[in-house]
């Protein structure tokens, strides 16, 4: 297996008079969660369907698991798996003629087809019901039906589009958490898109940020994180006067620091230091500190943040 | 185009038209009413003329244009609509094996159930009217009722490919479609009528049209007609049928 699974080169796509795509360059490396994350209409579908050769680029070119995404669009979704904006089961069919008609299509002999659906469908807990239409299947069991179908003829990369979109809360952690566990025991590449930041925060290795087309921002999770902001500490407690927050602010270690109000302070630091001697400094200029708490920026402030300084 | 790749879309059209509407029983349903008209009712109304004259081209005619009629936008609209195309063209399947694999269960089964039905029709016509021969339809209209309705349902499927897949919806699509299809059945009852009505001494010229007429002339006419227009129609559902065409559709 190649070591890079994507790599998109200066890649652009125009419909008319709207550019979807604007000069996207990125490499996804091999066996990890890799999260493609943007407002509506930035382009992340159209880069799906770029990568899998389903829309040609105006400019530039790509590559999936090796092979280019024009001259050889076959072979790349040959070697992927995708579960795209709407889970693309057949209602009418059971749960099981659906996964036999996507191992046909894959050309799994007729053994390893059953074997595999028994295997997926048992561990969805749902093997007992593969003969009912899934049009009677909720929401969210269709939607891990989607993902078993996408992971069935075991693709070394999965495309999956907002997998967890439009499910309640309880669906979607079951969606992730099977996402989750069948990933690691298969690994494989997961290109991931979605709205959801703890989401991509939980599953992602490393994520990317787009939006009108270009890319924000790329990275791991705790770097993107440090980009919007580094890293700090919130104390609760009495006492808190202008002498503390002015001999914090003379810190060499300490960006800025804030009333948030009469009983919280909130301190940026420069590095993720000790917390230590700037708890003992403030206790030594007489507050009373009930609680000391590491903070980070979530990936949902540093999306935020990119999406500002873009406008 | 593997013909494996098409013989699995296939298999997945059989099981949706089993699965017509939720169930077996419902699918089953809905072939019971064409039978009990055409397959029945028309034999006893219409007797040993439906053999001896060319009554059964009207099961030969309208039953493929119904059939596919309703099949073939079910198979392309209803992918768009039901949101099932983009994962499937997102598959390593050929364009032409899924734009063949439909065409062909959408046809073969329309023209399985005309020719069922053009059979149970010659068994009652026999029952009813046994003299102690067996009734069979002439030989020209054997290969009419064989051989055009194979052909129509075939343009009707490649007329439906191309309304479909400019449909937003099944229903779109399936009225689109008839409205093709009845059209120039519509214009062909005109003639006679424009001829009586519009052209002075139209009755006389109607008559010695009708004189002149030669069945197995016009059914060999007619086929030619419709291998012409079939490949013409195909070739450019072939064409039209492209997964990128689709996804900016």
């Amino acid at each position: 297996m190649t070591e890079t699974a994507i790599l998109i080169e200066n890649i652009t796509r125009d419909f008319k008079m709207v550019r979807a795509v604007n000069g996207l360059s990125l490499e996804v490396p091999s066996g990890i969660i890799f999260g493609f994350l943007g407002p509506n209409g930035a382009g992340k579908t159209t880069t799906i369907n770029l990568l899998l050769g389903l829309l040609e680029p105006t400019s530039g070119r790509a590559e999936v698991m090796g092979f280019d995404t024009c001259t050889q669009a076959n072979e790349v979704r040959t070697h992927s798996g995708a579960l795209l904006e709407h889970p693309g089961l057949y209602e009418q069919l059971s749960a099981e003629d659906n996964l036999e008609f996507y191992g046909r299509i894959w050309h799994m002999p007729v053994n390893e087809r059953r074997d595999r659906i028994k295997e997926l469908l048992t561990h969805m807990g749902v093997w007992e019901r593969r003969k009912e239409r899934v049009g009677t299947w909720s929401k969210g069991m269709k939607q891990k039906l989607a993902l078993g179908r996408a992971l069935l003829h075991h693709p070394p990369l999965v495309f999956l589009d907002e997998p967890t979109a439009g499910l309640d809360v309880v669906a979607a952690t079951e969606v992730r958490d099977d996402l989750e566990a069948l990933t690691a025991r298969e690994g494989v590449t997961v290109f991931l898109t979605t709205h959801n930041m703890a989401e991509a925060e939980r599953l992602c290795e490393q994520v990317a940020v787009i939006r009108g087309g270009e890319l924000v921002a790329i990275g791991n999770p705790d770097e993107l994180r440090e980009r919007a902001g580094g890293p700090g500490l919130e104390i609760l407690g009495h006492g808190f006067k202008d002498n503390v927050l002015n001999m914090l602010r003379a810190h060499p270690d300490v960006v800025a620091a804030e009333l948030l109000n009469e009983e919280h302070l909130a301190i940026d630091l420069r590095e993720d230091m000790d917390a230590a001697p700037l708890v003992n400094l403030v206790v030594s200029a007489g507050v009373q500190v009930e609680e000391v708490r590491r903070s980070k920026a979530s990936l949902e402030e540093v999306f935020l943040t990119l999406m500002e300084e873009e406008k | 185009m593997r013909f494996s790749d098409m013989w699995t879309v296939m298999w997945k059209e059989m099981k949706g038209i089993q699965r017509y509407k939720g169930s077996r029983t419902k699918s089953l349903l809905g072939l019971a009413i064409p039978m009990a008209m055409l397959g029945i009712y028309l034999p006893l109304q219409i007797g040993r003329a439906l053999v001896e004259g060319p009554w059964s081209l009207l099961i030969a005619v309208f039953i493929p244009m119904m059939m596919v009629g309703m099949t073939i936008p079910e198979s392309f609209a209803g992918e768009r609509e039901r949101h099932t195309l983009e994962t499937l063209l997102a598959s390593p399947l050929t364009d032409r094996a899924i734009l063949f694999g439909k065409v062909a269960v959408s046809v073969g089964y329309s023209w399985g159930i005309t020719m069922m039905l053009l059979l149970v029709s010659l068994v009652m016509v026999n029952i009813i009217h046994w003299d102690g021969q067996v009734l069979f339809y002439t030989p020209i209209m054997t290969l009419a009722n064989v051989a055009l309705s194979l052909l129509l349902a075939i343009l009707v499927a490649g007329i439906g490919v191309l309304k479909s897949l400019r449909a937003a919806t099944v229903q779109d699509a399936q009225q689109s479609l008839m409205t093709a299809t009845l059209f120039p059945l519509v214009l062909l009852q005109m003639i006679p009528l424009l001829l009586l009505n519009v052209v002075p001494d139209g009755r006389a010229l109607l008559i010695k049209l009708v004189e002149a007429a030669n069945p197995t002339q016009i059914i060999l006419i007619a086929m030619t007609v419709f291998v012409v227009s079939d490949l013409g129609l195909l070739m450019t559902a072939v064409t039209r049928f492209q997964r990128a065409r689709l996804i900016l559709d």
